[in-house]
């Protein structure tokens, strides 16, 4: 019952699919789609740490710590768009963006 | 032996089941308190592979700012989330349809892979056994990997420049004090002394002065 690489590279591929998901179901609402590809970031961290401590790399770990620092900008800029967009349109649904349709 | 085995079950299961919460809750609110708790479990399973410090990391960065962020966000925008949640079970299916292939497609993955035995001799950096996981990452990061932590510093920066810059807004209306022009300001262009007759009062050619 030892615990391997491939249980935790299962949780990782579940999370990473449950955050595709998750951006399907809640087409209409843009804040549960941020946090969706929050998920997918999860998932992807999951995976490296998990190659890193597995195959005994550190650089994993250097590289995972990257991705966590650009998730949390991207969710930053994510969210500051997000808060220009309903004081510009009054709501957040993302089938109303179509300013630029012409 | 079977304690690790454990807690690898009971993290994995909690953070899968409040990933689901995520992405199925009708209050945003719910969402991101559940996507706190997949964050926690996550750290948990960090902790677990031995990677402390990232765990610790990801519980600083997303518990207390991301999500926190998100928080804020949605308290801060007045939405009828419920119009919004219109056309859930309308996706539901082509959701189902497409998770079901991509999961199918990953576990096949997962399930038969083998590791290169070449890929020991490829390794840059082994982690170190008598150091801790912090220590041996500042080892390498510090060093080795000077430049794309300065280059995280910057996205950072520039994160944080964007959001100010596209949240940031001047009101016409609102009057701001500007210390330069208050500084400028002698005492000949704020007022002037009139010698007014008696019984007189000011005239009118004086007036247009005297409104200036």
């Amino acid at each position: 019952m030892t615990i391997g690489l491939g249980h935790y590279l299962a949780v990782a591929a579940i999370l990473f699919t449950l955050g595709i998901l998750g951006i399907f179901l809640n087409r209409k609402n843009i804040i549960v789609i941020l946090m969706s590809i929050e998920l997918i970031l999860l998932s992807v961290n999951i995976n490296l740490v998990a190659f890193s401590t597995f195959l005994g790399d550190i650089v994993g770990q250097v590289f995972a710590l990257l991705v966590l620092t650009v998730a949390a900008a991207e969710a930053a800029i994510g969210l500051a768009v997000l808060v220009v967009y309903f004081r510009n349109r009054g709501s957040i649904a993302v089938e109303d963006v179509n300013l630029m349709k012409g | 032996m079977i304690l690790p085995a454990l807690f690898f079950y009971l993290f994995a299961a909690a953070c899968v089941a409040s990933a689901v919460m995520v992405i199925v809750s009708r209050n945003p609110v719910h969402s991101v308190l559940f996507l706190i708790l997949a964050f926690v479990n996550a750290a948990g399973l960090f902790i677990l592979m031995g990677a402390e410090f990232l765990g610790m990391m990801l519980i600083v960065v997303y518990v207390g700012a991301v999500a926190v962020l998100f928080l804020f966000v949605i308290m801060m925008l007045d939405v009828d989330f419920v119009e919004l949640r219109e056309g859930f079970i309308q996706y539901l299916p082509i959701g189902i349809v497409i998770g079901g292939i991509f999961m199918f497609e990953l576990l096949l993955v997962v399930g038969a892979w083998v590791i290169n035995p070449a890929v020991t001799k490829t390794i840059t950096a082994a982690i170190p056994t008598n150091v801790s996981n912090t220590e041996a990452l500042g080892l390498v990061l510090y060093t080795k990997y000077i430049h794309y932590f300065q280059l995280a510093g910057m996205v950072l920066l520039v994160a944080m420049i964007g959001a100010i810059v596209l949240t940031l807004r001047h009101k016409a209306k609102v009057k701001r004090q500007n210390i330069n022009v208050q500084n400028a300001r002698t005492p000949e262009m704020a007022m002037a002394m009139r010698k007014v007759a008696s019984g007189q009062g000011l005239q009118d050619a004086d007036a247009a002065e005297w409104v200036k």
